[in-house]
């Protein structure tokens, strides 16, 4: 073939279609190895629901749990604490939960399925870190108003005793409500919604 | 008649000849050692280059013998250590080469990044320099953050969990949010075996290899267009008969004579830290990371190693999440657009103005305190300091702009100057 018959558009448009081609490929094998690092069967398994025994709660005590390696708190509130809800509102961020830190079944101003048993993951929204519970009703060094509730260590983030986050406070939204059900008055099962068969 | 000596040197000169002319040994050896030339007025801030090598190389060999008794299990990982500390022959002495030298790494680099800011190294034609010096830093960032994870104490664990969680503050994009890109890092619903497995991999294989073809691209980028001096001057817009600049000197020997002793002073220091305050006073290597991970447990105080803390105290200071982690990564973004917002007629700080020797020192100023300010527990007041050199900070970057619209600057030499 001599000099002067090269196609050159034809030269060109198989080399950028091979180059697109390439480039394709080379995304798909991507994504194997991206995949790869997605949680795995052996971690979803270990993430399956968790039963509870709630019977031995008395009134205002905190039993933690492990689900998904995270800690969940099932507080029993006493009558008190439940009043006590509605004392605080004006000063939270989102006294409603219209954010999306709870299943849609959770009821908003307890967030609970039960008043009486608040069930929540013990995870600061702000930077990860564990809560503690903060019962006593009194000044505390963070608040002079304090009604009880949760409070973080690591950088003073206050959340009511139904986890919703007070204002001012550096983290960002209310303490996450997992999904939960009761299997029967004493047992709640941590990890699935109640329409779901365990 | 030969000597045995002479046939020997001429045996050798001939396995030399033979593999030069199928490996390019002395060219490359002319070209970036014995006739690589740069500028003969090199001072104290030119020693942190080498010294960067030198962290580099100290890195790799402790990091090597540290995998050959270190096991990535989350049972397994800090009993593996307290192993290497207490049964393993100078096991103690490599585990602390390498957690020292981390420290060192970024006292060395940072202070390497200080010289190209006080000399506009950075300036044209150096762009490409920084900006693969910037790469090297931020990989370098990441390095240090996964290997800090690995001991898989208290502090590793939850720095782990806090620096993870920034990826969260990412609102819900539809095809990415920030909860699953959290859990796509995690490999699991926390931070767990999945996480220290994989971030072992990174911080040993994957990190390390590019840090090196990093530096290689960073040092061939600087041997193209030459090193920058204290004048801010080209050597090569001067050059005599033979082509060689006349304020240029030779790297070999010269500077590395110069270097070797920069390396005697920094090891003397070095082993100083290794021996007597290998944990710095819980600056180095924090106390809270002598407790195994506890996932139930929150340490009371988390907070970053020292060389994290300045960006830390950005974040901290932003009263938002997300608000905070974008200033944050913007204060560490603005670095790598310096040559373009340097708009000085002069590269050095020796002929700029007054104004702006002030503005590099505020800015030098409120990096230290924004690191001091980092490792504090925030209170309201250290909040506030923190806001107020955040915004000096930044405001050094739009100096940069502002100040050469007015500033009068110094006549610069046409040949490099002798002392300063």
């Amino acid at each position: 073939m001599s000099e002067n018959e090269i196609n050159r558009g034809r030269r060109r448009f198989l080399t950028a279609t091979t180059a697109v081609v390439g480039a394709a490929g080379a995304g798909l094998a991507a994504i194997p190895f991206i995949q790869s690092w997605q949680p795995s069967a052996r971690a979803r398994v270990v993430g399956g629901p968790i039963k509870v025994n709630i019977a031995p709660l008395e009134p205002g005590q905190l039993l933690r749990e492990t689900w998904r390696g995270q800690t969940v708190g099932i507080l029993r509130r006493t009558e008190v604490m439940l009043q006590n809800l509605g004392e605080v509102e004006n000063r939270l961020s989102d006294p409603d939960s219209m954010k999306d830190q709870q299943p849609a079944y959770i009821d908003n101003q307890s967030r609970a399925l039960k008043p009486e048993y608040l069930v929540l993951v013990m995870i600061c929204t702000h930077l990860g870190c564990i809560p503690e519970l903060v019962s006593e009703v009194g000044p505390q060094p963070y608040d002079e108003n304090w009604l009880g509730g949760f409070y973080c260590p690591c950088h003073k983030s206050k959340f009511d005793l139904a986890g919703r986050v007070y204002k001012g406070v550096p983290a960002p939204l209310n303490l996450k409500v997992p999904p939960y059900r009761y299997i029967d008055d004493r047992t709640v099962e941590i990890g699935v919604d109640p329409e779901q068969i365990s | 008649m030969a000597t045995p000596a002479n046939s020997m040197r001429s045996t050798a000169s001939k396995v030399g000849y033979w593999v030069d002319q199928r490996l390019p040994i002395s060219s490359l050896w002319r070209d970036h050692m014995s006739h690589y030339y740069a500028a003969k007025n090199f001072n104290f801030w030119y020693y942190f280059g080498s010294l960067s090598l030198l962290a580099l190389v100290i890195q790799l060999v402790s990091g090597i013998f540290l995998t050959m008794f270190y096991k990535p299990d989350a049972a397994e990982a800090f009993a593996s250590v307290e192993y290497i500390m207490r049964d393993v022959p100078f096991g103690w002495l490599i585990r602390y080469i390498h957690s020292t030298g981390a420290s060192a790494f970024f006292l060395v680099v940072y202070l390497h990044m200080f010289r190209a800011m006080l000399y506009g190294s950075y300036r044209t034609p150096r762009e490409l320099i920084w900006i693969f010096g910037m790469l090297i830093y931020l990989v370098l960032m990441a390095e240090a953050f996964l290997g800090y994870v690995l001991p898989w104490g208290q502090m590793s664990y939850w720095g782990a969990q806090v620096i993870i969680s920034l990826f969260g503050a990412i609102p819900d994009l539809g095809f990415i949010s920030g909860d699953a890109l959290v859990e796509w890092i995690r490999g699991d619903f926390s931070v767990s075996d999945a996480t220290l497995n994989r971030f072992f991999a990174l911080h040993v294989v994957a990190l390390p290899l590019s840090l090196l073809m990093l530096v290689l691209l960073h040092i061939t980028a600087l041997h193209q267009v030459g090193s920058n001096n204290p004048d801010g001057i080209e050597i090569k817009n001067n050059k005599d008969a033979t082509g060689k600049p006349v304020d240029g000197i030779a790297f070999h020997p010269y500077y590395t004579v110069k270097d070797l002793f920069g390396v005697g002073v920094f090891l003397i220091l070095f082993a100083f830290i290794i021996f007597f305050a290998p944990d710095g006073g819980g600056l180095l290597l924090e106390h809270d990371n002598f407790v195994p991970a506890n996932p139930l447990v929150t340490p009371a105080h988390i907070k970053p190693v020292w060389y994290f803390t300045p960006f830390f105290a950005i974040l901290k200071a932003v009263p938002d999440k997300l608000g905070g982690v974008i200033v944050m990564g913007a204060a560490v973004m603005v670095l790598f657009f310096l040559p373009w917002l340097d708009r000085s007629p002069v590269k050095s700080i020796r002929y700029k103005g007054w104004l702006s020797k002030l503005a590099l020192g505020l800015f030098v100023i409120s990096f230290i305190r924004l690191g001091m300010l980092g490792m504090g527990q925030g209170t309201p007041a250290q909040l506030l300091e923190s806001q107020v050199w955040t915004i000096v900070y930044f405001a050094y970057f739009i100096s940069l702009l502002i100040i050469p619209r007015f500033e009068s600057t110094k006549p610069v030499p046409d040949r490099v100057t002798s002392s300063h």
